[in-house]
Formats: structure tokens, C-alpha cells, sequence
């Protein structure tokens, strides 16, 4: 898992590559969390998620809460496949908020 | 209450409950309308499917359910009741005591395949009757193990969704322990339709505390499958059983268990609310209820602000009105319920067997105390102890009495045999019962069912003319079946008399001489000449088409009845009818008797069957020296002499004396020395040693430790009166 961050005019976008799994929950759960420290606004591209788990999702949750009570805003984009299967099982692509991109062959 | 226990209990009152639907089954046949018969059915249906879904028979709840609604239809006056409803319930209830058997048998888990076909078949018929129960869609009716499919709508207070509602609170441990949630939900998806998932959230901490291994969220599912039940779905969290607090709601599951549901989940009850409604577990119509309570109220009570719907779902007390009569009828119901649980109290037959035994051994220990105190000369001890055996017979009376029951209860079995044996032989036969308060002992009930069971059929079979006969004969065309039971003299009699065809005395007669059972000089009366039909292998089959064709079973029913101390006679009438008359002992365990002494021995009598007791003077044994009877007030009285037929060694006594006893109509005496008066004796089986010993039936023990012979007074009094009859005949 890597996450890349490119920041600029106040707006960082990171991107988040392979598995957003518990193995790299820790690790994740810090970069994300300082990554939204630094900006007021987060993009975080999923265009690059191989595998999501529940841990996983649970960071994104984290980081929208958590920048909703700071008054930043964050978007979830991109969306690979393994994301969006995670979102729809649990039905919270509404709670993101983000224009999600159907796979082809979905549903 | 072990598990197990609770299921013996739930079989027990499944039976219960089975026979009374089947009594009222029968009784609508006669009268259709009768509301009471019909609320008993009903009710019986309706507490099987209770009992059964707590014990998770998921095969008796789906099919009672179905069953359950045509009666509530019934009840309803939506359907009507007639003959062919009455044969389809019965079937049916026919099919809910084969599944409760079979899980009592052990196989709970799935009914075998014949029985199962019988089911889809069963409820396949049971749709014409429920089809347009109400407006919502049926679901077709389906095979027992397939219970999603056929649980349908529950009239008032049920929420309309079909869905299982399942709520899902994970445990903060179950990701580091390698189980994902996600998995599980994916996994649930294969076994249905997900149709909609509420992740919550709400459970997670502040970013520094929140653990990233940890898991913190809770899921509110509305899942629907077609071949799926509880366990079904517990079985897919299974694994993590122990990191997840599971609660499932059933489809259809009543406002108040929602109601519940929600208050016993850890999140805000108001938002809640709403989000069931949100996922669709609730729908808009208990919405649109709830709603108009708070209207209601509001304009009641000039509120300001209406409580949130979430409130309304909480507070119990402004659930809609029909709920609320629901739940008070079901409130009434528990206590009636309650006052006639306080009336009865089921125990297990053996504690009873127990307390018998242990009063028997009181029995004999008060017998040894009395004979002490006789001894002793000491009037107080004679007296204490007197007032001590008076007890010990009002407690041996008691304990007996608990053991007795009713035979109306075996009887009224019967009417669905004879229902169904005339159909099958196209015969029109009623059956009257009488004597149905008769009591009895319970292992003698036990045991008397299946030679009942055989000569009803017999009769029916082979004793019932067809209708045109009997209309030739002036008969009507509806023949009777009879059974009858009354006490006589420490027995009781079970009668089993139809108004058929009769025995044919020469038939009889001409086959037995065939089998050589007899030889053709041998003069017969029409009593003995009957009873050869329960001679073994003793089938007129060819020779009397009007009797069994079966030939085996007639001997069957006099063993059986001969095992339990009894006799079997039969009486006939040529053209008017055969009645079979079975006699059998009060009790097994202990009687009054009467001790009569011969030289050194003891002997007992059941007192039921002493007459009198008669002094022989020195004149008239002088006279009665080589006969064997006397002449008791101008009737001729055979008698045996117990100290030749028991070979009694010791010295005669001076005197004799003749105890009368009477037994099925017949008196016969006795010649003992010494009359030693009344005895508790309680039975003692003699061992299999003495099993073909003629004329004793059993031993007691008395007081002094000794063995006293229990005499068999049929066999002694049929033995006195053959003999003379034979020396008449001479």
C-alpha cells in the first residue's frame, strides 16, 4: 500500500494504491488523518485500491467524519472496482456523497 | 428445565392438543357451526405452531401455520365448513402428529420424503381454501422445509414487510481476529436478496482513540430469501458468533417485538425508529398508523410538539389500538391458561409407580405392626395402630385413585377409527359410547387399546351386515358400534357390542370340530361354543363370512387380556348382534382381600368377590363328605375344598367353613378351616417358575413375614363349575 500526496492551492490529493486493508490500517489511519491536517480540502483517489476490507472502509469513514467536523471538505474519487463493491455492500456511497463511476459489467 | 424435558413436555401436549382437534373435527361433522369446536381447533393449531417454533421444529410451525390460517378463515366465517374441509384438516392433523412423532423419534431435523410429499400435497389442497385471505400476494404454498415461503401475513398488529430484519453489532475484535464483516454480508447475499443496508457508524470513537484494527460498526439489514429460517441465518455468522451481537426478526414479526428490538440496541431509539422504516422493515402503512396515533394524541392532550415516530414505536402505550386489544386477549389467555395449569400437575408415571410401591411396603409394615400389637395384649398399642392402618388404607386408596383415569379418553378415540374404517368400507356406522367415567388403572388403559382396537374392527368388519341386508332384516341402515364400561364387583367391563349379523353357532361349531378343537359328542353351550373364536388359528374365514376373516388376532386380544388378570366372553344374538364382554381387574398393584386359612397356609381372596362366609357344621360335612356342592338356601352351589386341591398336609381343623365368591355372574364356594378376615394385600408377581400354575394369580406377603397365595377365583370358580356340570352330566 502506498499513498502518494500531491498538494497544491490548498487542496491535497492523495492517492491510494493496492491493498486498503487492516495490515496497513495503522500506518494509513496517520497519513490520511495529517494529510487532511495540512489542507482544507481532500481528494483521495481510489482509482488504484486493489482490495478494500471492512478496516479499510472504516479509514475513509474516519477521514470523512473527521473532516465534516472540521469544516473541510473531502472527496472520494475514482473509484476502483474493489471500492465500489465495499460501498455498495454497506450502502454508504450516499454517505460519501461522491459521483460514483459504475463499472462497466456492474450491476 | 433441561431442554430435552421441555421437549417431552411439548410432544406430550402436542398429542394432547391432536386428539382434542381431532375430537372437534369430528363434532363439526354433526355440527358445522358449533363456534366453541371450531375456537378449539383453532386454538390447538395455534399453540402447536407457538410450542413448536420455540423449539425451533421449523417443519411443524411452516405447515400448522398454513393450517392455522385456513382455521382462522374459518373462524372468520370467510370459509365455510363441510365435509371435505373436515377430511382435509384431519388429514392434516394426521400430518402434524406424524411430524411431531417423527420428532420424537429423533429425527427433527427432517421430516422423510413420503412424509414430506404428503405435506406439499396437503398444502396444495389447503390453498383453495386460503386463497383471497387477504389482499396481499400469497406466497405459493410450499414443501414444511421451505417455512420462509409459507409464512404469511399474520391478521393485526404484524407489520406488513415480508423481510427478515436482521441487526448486526460487531464486536471491536472481529477484524484483528481475521474475520471481515464484509465477508459475512457478501456470504448473506448468496443466500437471498439483500434489499437493504444501513451501516452505522455511529460506534466509532474520536480519531485518537479510534483503532484502525478495531471494528466499529453496526449493520441494520432487510434481507429476503426464499429458502431460508432463523437458524439458517444464524448459521451465517456462526464463526463469529462470539464477536457479534445477533438479533433477527422474523417476516412479519409484530409492532411490540420491534418495539423491543429497538430499545435492546445501543443507539439513539428515535433515530432508530426511522431508520427501520428507512430500510424498509417498517413500512409506510405502520408509519401512516403510528402517525395518526400522534395526531390523535396531539388533539388529545393539545401537545405542542408531536412526538417523533421513533417515541411513538417506543411508547408502549400509544401502540394502535388493535394492538392493544391483541395483547390484553392474549393477556386473558395466559391466565385462564394459568388457573387450569394450578388444577393440574403432570408427573411422571414412574413417581407414581414409586409411591405405589413404597404404600405397598407401608402396607405390609403396618400388617406386621398390627399383628404385634395384637400380640402384646396392649390395648393402646392396638389402638395407635388400628387408627394406623386406617391411614395406610386411605393413603393406599389415594395413591391408587392418582393412577386412575377415565375411559372415555380411549373410547373417544375410537370415534375417528370407526369414522374412518366405515368409510374405507363403505359401510354407514355410528358409535355410541356409554360408561365413559368409568375409571381404571392407567397401566390397565395402556394396555387395553389394541385388542379394543381389534374387536371394533372386527365388529365393523364382520359383525355389520351391508345396508341392504340389514334393511331386509328391519334393521336400519345404519349399523352401531357400542362401546360400553361399568364397574362390577372389584372389576370393570368394557363391552364392545354391535347390532350386526350375529354369531353363527353351527358354523362355529362345524369348524372347530374340523380343527378339532372338539369332538362332535362333547354338548357345548352357546357361551363356550362363542369362545372357541378366540381359540389360537381358530379362522372362519371360509366357514362364517359374517365373522373375522382373519382368523389371527381374536387370540391375540384374549392373550392380551388374559396378561392383565382379566376375561374375555362373548354374547350373540343370531341376526340382533355380537357383544364382547372384557373384564379385567380394578388395579394391578394392590387389593383388599379377605385371609382364609387351610391347615398351616394363607390364602387371599379379593374381597370384591366374597359373597358370605358360611359355618359348616360337624352334621352337614358328614353330608357334603363325597359331593361336591350344596344346597345354599334352595340353589345349587359347587364348591372345592382348597385343602384337596392345594394338597394341605396338616391336621383339619374342627371346623370348616365355605366362603361364597362370585365372579362374572357365577358363585362358587370355597371350603378353607379358619376365616381369618380382611387384608391389605398388595401383589407380588409369583416368578416365572410358577407362571402355568392353574387357580393362584399371585403372592402378598402378611405381617408375620409369611407367604400368603393369592387365589385365582375365575380359574378356581371355572374349575368348580365344570366339574359340575361334569358330574351332572355323568
Amino acid at each position: 500500500m502506498t499513498i502518494s500526496i500531491e498538494t497544491g492551492n490548498g487542496v491535497c490529493q492523495a492517492r491510494v494504491a493496492g491493498e486498503m486493508t487492516i495490515y496497513h490500517a495503522a500506518g494509513m489511519k496517520g497519513e490520511l488523518l495529517s494529510c487532511l491536517d495540512r489542507c482544507t480540502e481532500l481528494e483521495i483517489n481510489l482509482s488504484e485500491v486493489s482490495e478494500m476490507d471492512t478496516a479499510g472502509f472504516q479509514l475513509l469513514l474516519l477521514a470523512k467524519r473527521e473532516a465534516a467536523n472540521a469544516g473541510k471538505r473531502l472527496r472520494l474519487v475514482a473509484h476502483s472496482p474493489a471500492t465500489l463493491e465495499v460501498l455498495d455492500l454497506f450502502n454508504m456511497a450516499h454517505y460519501f456523497g461522491d459521483p460514483v463511476m459504475m463499472p462497466r459489467h456492474g450491476h | 428445565m433441561e431442554l430435552d424435558q421441555a421437549l417431552q413436555t411439548f410432544l406430550m401436549e402436542s398429542r394432547e392438543l391432536l386428539e382434542a382437534m381431532e375430537e372437534s373435527l369430528l363434532g363439526l361433522e354433526s355440527a358445522p357451526d358449533d363456534p366453541d369446536a371450531i375456537n378449539a381447533i383453532f386454538r390447538a393449531a395455534h399453540t402447536i405452531k407457538g410450542s413448536g417454533g420455540l423449539f425451533g421444529l421449523d417443519g411443524i410451525v411452516a405447515f400448522t401455520h398454513v393450517v392455522e390460517n385456513v382455521l382462522d378463515r374459518v373462524r372468520a366465517g370467510e370459509a365455510a365448513v363441510n365435509g371435505e374441509l373436515i377430511a382435509l384438516l384431519l388429514s392434516c392433523r394426521d400430518h402434524i402428529g406424524m411430524l411431531v412423532e417423527q420428532v420424537a423419534a429423533g429425527s427433527a431435523a427432517r421430516p422423510d420424503k413420503e412424509t414430506e410429499a404428503t405435506g406439499i400435497m396437503l398444502l396444495n389442497q389447503l390453498k383453495a381454501y386460503q386463497a383471497g385471505v387477504q389482499e396481499r400476494p400469497l406466497v405459493p404454498a410450499a414443501a414444511p422445509s421451505r417455512p420462509q415461503a409459507t409464512v404469511l401475513p399474520q391478521p393485526g398488529g404484524a407489520v406488513e414487510s415480508g423481510h427478515w430484519h436482521i441487526s448486526l453489532r460487531f464486536g471491536q475484535d472481529v477484524l484483528r481476529n481475521g474475520m471481515d464483516p464484509l465477508a459475512f454480508i457478501r456470504y448473506l447475499g448468496n443466500m437471498g436478496e439483500i434489499t437493504h443496508v444501513i451501516t452505522l457508524p455511529d460506534a466509532m470513537p474520536p480519531s485518537p482513540e479510534m483503532d484502525p484494527e478495531s471494528c466499529y460498526l453496526g449493520f441494520e439489514i432487510d434481507f429476503c430469501g426464499d429458502n431460508v429460517d432463523k437458524a439458517a441465518i444464524e448459521g451465517v455468522f456462526e464463526f463469529v458468533r462470539d464477536d457479534c451481537t445477533l438479533r433477527i426478526l422474523p417476516p412479519h414479526s409484530r409492532i411490540e417485538e420491534y418495539i423491543q428490538f429497538i430499545a435492546g440496541l445501543p443507539e439513539d431509539k428515535i433515530r432508530l425508529g426511522e431508520l427501520l422504516v428507512e430500510c424498509g422493515s417498517l413500512t409506510r402503512k405502520e408509519l401512516d398508523e403510528a402517525l395518526r396515533v400522534q395526531e390523535t394524541l396531539r388533539a388529545g392532550c393539545g401537545q405542542e410538539a408531536a412526538p417523533m415516530l421513533g417515541d411513538i414505536l417506543v411508547e408502549q402505550g400509544v401502540v394502535p389500538p388493535e394492538l392493544v386489544d391483541a395483547a390484553l386477549g392474549k393477556q386473558k389467555l395466559a391466565r385462564e391458561h394459568k388457573v387450569q395449569e394450578s388444577k393440574l400437575i403432570r408427573i411422571q408415571a414412574d413417581k407414581l409407580d414409586q409411591l405405589i410401591n413404597l404404600v405397598g411396603e407401608m402396607v405390609i409394615a403396618g400388617a406386621a405392626t398390627s399383628l404385634l400389637a395384637q400380640r402384646n395384649r396392649d390395648p393402646a398399642l392396638h389402638e395407635a395402630t388400628s387408627t394406623l392402618s386406617r391411614l395406610v388404607e386411605e393413603i393406599r386408596d389415594s395413591a391408587l385413585q392418582l393412577r386412575m383415569v377415565q375411559i372415555g379418553e380411549t373410547f373417544n378415540r375410537f370415534n375417528r377409527v370407526v369414522r374412518d374404517v366405515s368409510k374405507e368400507l363403505g359401510k354407514d356406522i355410528g358409535l355410541a359410547i356409554s360408561g365413559a367415567e368409568t375409571e381404571l388403572d392407567k397401566s390397565v388403559v395402556e394396555k387395553i387399546g389394541d385388542p379394543l382396537m381389534h374387536l371394533v374392527r372386527n365388529s365393523m368388519d364382520h359383525g355389520i351386515e351391508k345396508a341392504e341386508t340389514r334393511m331386509k332384516r328391519g334393521k336400519p341402515a345404519k349399523g352401531t358400534v357400542h362401546l360400553n364400561a361399568y364397574h362390577e364387583s372389584g372389576s370393570i367391563v368394557v363391552e364392545v357390542g354391535d347390532d350386526g349379523g350375529g354369531l353363527n353357532r353351527e358354523k362355529i361349531f362345524a369348524k372347530a370340530l374340523e380343527k378339532g378343537l372338539i369332538t362332535a359328542s362333547q354338548t357345548l353351550s352357546d357361551q363356550e361354543v362363542y369362545g372357541l373364536i378366540f381359540e389360537a388359528g381358530f379362522s372362519t374365514a371360509e366357514a362364517v363370512t359374517n365373522l373375522s376373516g382373519r382368523g389371527v388376532g381374536m387370540d391375540v386380544v384374549r392373550r392380551n387380556i388374559e396378561a392383565l388378570r382379566g376375561t374375555v366372553e362373548i354374547a350373540s344374538r343370531e341376526g340382533a348382534g355380537t357383544t364382547v364382554k372384557i373384564r379385567l381387574p380394578l388395579t394391578l398393584a394392590i387389593i383388599d382381600g379377605f385371609l382364609m386359612g387351610v391347615g398351616s397356609a394363607s390364602y387371599v381372596v379379593p374381597l370384591d368377590l366374597v359373597m358370605e362366609c358360611i359355618e359348616l357344621g360337624e352334621a352337614e360335612r358328614r353330608e357334603i363328605r363325597e359331593s361336591h356342592y350344596i344346597n345354599l338356601r334352595g340353589t345349587v352351589l359347587p364348591f372345592i375344598r382348597l385343602r384337596d386341591r392345594f394338597r394341605e398336609r396338616g391336621k383339619a381343623g374342627r371346623r370348616e367353613n365355605i366362603v361364597v365368591v362370585q365372579y362374572a355372574g357365577q358363585k362358587a364356594g370355597l371350603v378353607v378351616d379358619e376365616l381369618m378376615g380382611e387384608f391389605q394385600a398388595v401383589i407380588k408377581p409369583l416368578g416365572k417358575l410358577f407362571g402355568n400354575l392353574k387357580g393362584i394369580s399371585g403372592s402378598t406377603i402378611l405381617g408375620s413375614g409369611e407367604v400368603a397365595l393369592i387365589l385365582d377365583v375365575p380359574a378356581l370358580i371355572q374349575r368348580a363349575v365344570n366339574q359340575e356340570t361334569q358330574l351332572l352330566a355323568s
